[in-house]
């Protein structure tokens, strides 16, 4: 069958089961749209955490990193799970058992003060919408090049969908929903890593192809890639070239902004127990660690793919797969030596790096760009977003897969927007109106304001979407930098010490995020031609800065603590009862 | 000072969690990273073994503390229960 009929085909399945779902799984009170209730199965929780927390980053982008950064990409994968040991063991059962609404909720009453509340609401909002503008670049992509309508009309399409499920729903239909889309997007993920997987070494289950023989070679998948890389002029895939310290502070801000996002944390929240907190955990961990094991495998299995095909062939002759995406202008090739054939090799094709396509198109049929052509041998640019999504087609596999790929890039981008959006509308009805601005207000105008809040962030979202930042790339390093240096040492401290207090906590907190954002504003946006490692601190990045930044709150929390009055015995009672199983 | 019972709870869930995360330190900070290049001139099959640790088997480990933590907490939980009551 056609791709575009079956991509149609499998999107609108799962759109309509999506939607089913949310129809089944209506919100009717607060508690219900903040925490579906409280009595989430620890294995359902599971899988909506993994889904929640597996972006469009994670789905679409991160095997395409790691594909062209080799062992210098592992920071994204041992940064995004080893989060998960933190929150589990840190985190998820104290704040279970404290059982309110938000993370907001959980500052404000344990530093007994509505400022407190207030600078985790800013953050949870900025690091929240930050977010959503990558999972709505993803949506834009997917539609763009699979379903073939205009990014903006497959944003609105993506937009409706989730607006039904989490604004009827809340949280418990974006909990059902979320399990729906974790099968999804997992079963997306592994069908073409198995068969690359298969084609490649021989061996079905990806992770151990990763260090298996090349099929009828007897060399190593890794040692071949190696060759291949170096024979072009590259680096060895298998070695390091970014410095230890930087590695290490990257790893670091990952793992504790990982553990510090408001949307993941909250999912805690909907449990019944302080031990299904736990379990919950490790199911969700296992659930992302099926994705996230199966990634690198696919990152090197699409690398040598990528160069078999594509080197050393004439442009006339190069698949389909290439022209179309080129033709959405993710991949340019600009015919240096003007021989016809595609020469890959390192360092960047084009100044700027990014092609600027003017109307025409060369000799061969490609498209002409009126960047500077550099001065290397490299003819290629290729947009890393788009391995995962090409993976398919390079191997040459059939086209239900690639459809399959398509619908479950969207459930990964959607699942996520829909964590986001709740967080967001919660924060803001609750945290905000309910817990500052207007405490009189009932249960059923909470209700009415939370779905008000969900629409208007939808519809920022949506916008987002139509017309990106062109900073989205750059604020990413902002969100879990901002969640490492701001909330989460406010929370470990809340749990783990009975010294700190309301004004140690916010002079924590907003130390760290002014350090933080300062930083990273500095070198991505004031002067980004500045951002090279002689000029960092200590020679750590701006990615990797919210480890320093944590650091910060943490010192200027016990310091200032140590130094003013100890909190009131009400909250020390507060933190022996959370600490305290049931 | 006389400990009770609460108290010897919370130490004993330091204990735990003290222990999985100097194993969750090792596996991905050591193993993946500062010792990583050491650990690279060992090979397991087509792998370089800090090469392995920094791109799959930190994750595993990962995976396993979780569940090392959920065993020990419930049964921590168990005795406190029993020795309160």
């Amino acid at each position: 069958m056609d791709l575009q009929i079956l991509t149609y085909l499998m999107a609108g399945t799962t759109f309509a089961l999506y939607i089913g779902i949310a129809l089944w799984s209506k919100a009717s009170s607060t508690n219900e749209f903040y925490i579906a209730g409280g009595g989430v199965h620890p294995i359902a929780n599971g899988m909506a955490t993994a889904a929640d927390w597996m972006s469009a980053a994670s789905f679409i982008s991160m095997a395409g990193i790691i594909s062209f950064m080799g062992k210098d990409g592992s920071v994204y994968l041992m940064g995004w799970t080893g989060g998960y040991v933190l929150l589990a063991l840190l985190l998820a059962p104290y704040l279970r058992k404290f059982g309110k609404f938000t993370v907001p909720d959980f500052i404000g009453d344990r530093y007994y003060s509505k400022i407190a509340r207030f600078v985790a609401v800013l953050c949870l909002i900025f690091v929240s919408f930050t977010y959503i503008a990558g999972q709505m670049r993803g949506v834009g992509i997917v539609f763009s090049r699979f379903l073939e309508v205009d990014i903006n009309t497959g944003v609105i399409i993506g937009m409706a969908i989730v607006f039904i499920y989490a604004v009827l729903g809340g949280m418990k239909g974006i909990t059902y929903t979320q399990v729906a889309q974790y099968c999804v997007l997992i079963f997306a993920y592994m069908v073409p890593a198995i068969f690359i997987s298969i084609l490649i070494t021989g061996n079905p289950i990806p992770q151990l192809g990763f260090g298996s023989k090349v099929l009828s070679e007897d060399i190593y998948l890794l040692e071949k890639l190696n060759n291949v890389l170096t024979d072009l002029g590259f680096d060895n895939y298998t070695d390091s070239t970014k410095s230890k310290i930087d590695v290490f502070c990257i790893t670091g801000a990952l793992m504790a902004g990982t553990a510090g996002l408001p949307h993941v944390i909250v999912r805690f929240f909907t449990v019944p127990k302080v031990r299904d907190a736990r379990a919950s955990a490790g199911w969700a961990l296992l659930f992302i660690a099926i994705l996230y094991t199966t990634a690198p495998a696919v990152s090197s299995f699409s690398r040598l793919n990528f160069i078999n095909t594509i080197n050393n062939s004439s442009y006339e002759k190069t698949p389909e797969w290439f022209k179309n995406w080129e033709n959405i202008g993710l991949i340019s090739w600009a015919d240096k030596n003007e021989d016809g054939i595609i020469q890959y090799g390192p360092g960047n094709s084009l100044e700027p790096v990014k092609p600027i396509f003017s109307k025409q198109r060369g000799i061969n049929g490609e498209r002409i760009v009126s960047n500077t052509l550099t001065e290397n041998e490299n003819e290629i640019y290729i947009d890393r977003d788009i391995m995962v999504l090409a993976n398919p087609e390079i191997a040459n596999l059939p086209n239900w897969v690639i459809a399959l790929v398509a619908s479950g890039a969207l459930a990964a981008a959607l699942s996520t927007a829909a964590g986001l959006l709740l967080v967001i509308s919660s924060s803001i009805s609750h945290d905000l109106m309910k817990k500052i601005f207007r405490p009189s207000i009932t249960d059923r105008q909470e209700l009415f304001l939370a779905r008000l809040a969900a629409a208007v962030a939808i519809g920022i979202a949506g916008i987002f979407g139509i017309y990106p930042p062109a900073f989205v790339a750059q604020v990413v390093a902002f969100a879990f930098g901002l969640a490492a240096s701001s909330i989460f040492p406010a929370l470990i401290m809340g749990i783990f010490s009975k010294r700190v207090n309301s004004i140690g906590a916010i002079t924590g907190m907003i130390s760290g995020l002014l350090f933080t954002s300062a930083y990273i504003v500095f070198f991505k946006f004031i002067s980004p031609e500045l951002n090279l490692p002689d000029n960092w601190l200590w020679g750590i990045s701006p990615e990797g800065i919210g480890v320093i930044g944590m650091m910060i709150n943490f010192i200027s929390a016990i310091v200032i603590s140590s130094l003013t009055e100890p909190p009131p015995d009400k909250i020390i009672r507060l933190i022996d009862d959370i600490r305290t199983p049931e | 000072m006389k400990i009770n019972n609460s108290q010897k709870y919370w130490r004993a869930n330091l204990g735990i969690v003290f222990l999985l995360l100097l194993f969750w330190f090792l596996s991905s900070f050591g193993a993946g990273i500062l010792f990583s290049d050491y650990l690279d001139k060992i090979k397991i099959g087509g792998f370089n073994l800090g090469f392995w640790f920094a791109q799959q088997g930190s994750i595993i480990v990962f995976v396993f503390l979780i569940i090392i933590y959920c065993i020990l907490m419930n049964k921590l939980d168990e005795k406190f229960n029993k020795e309160k009551s």
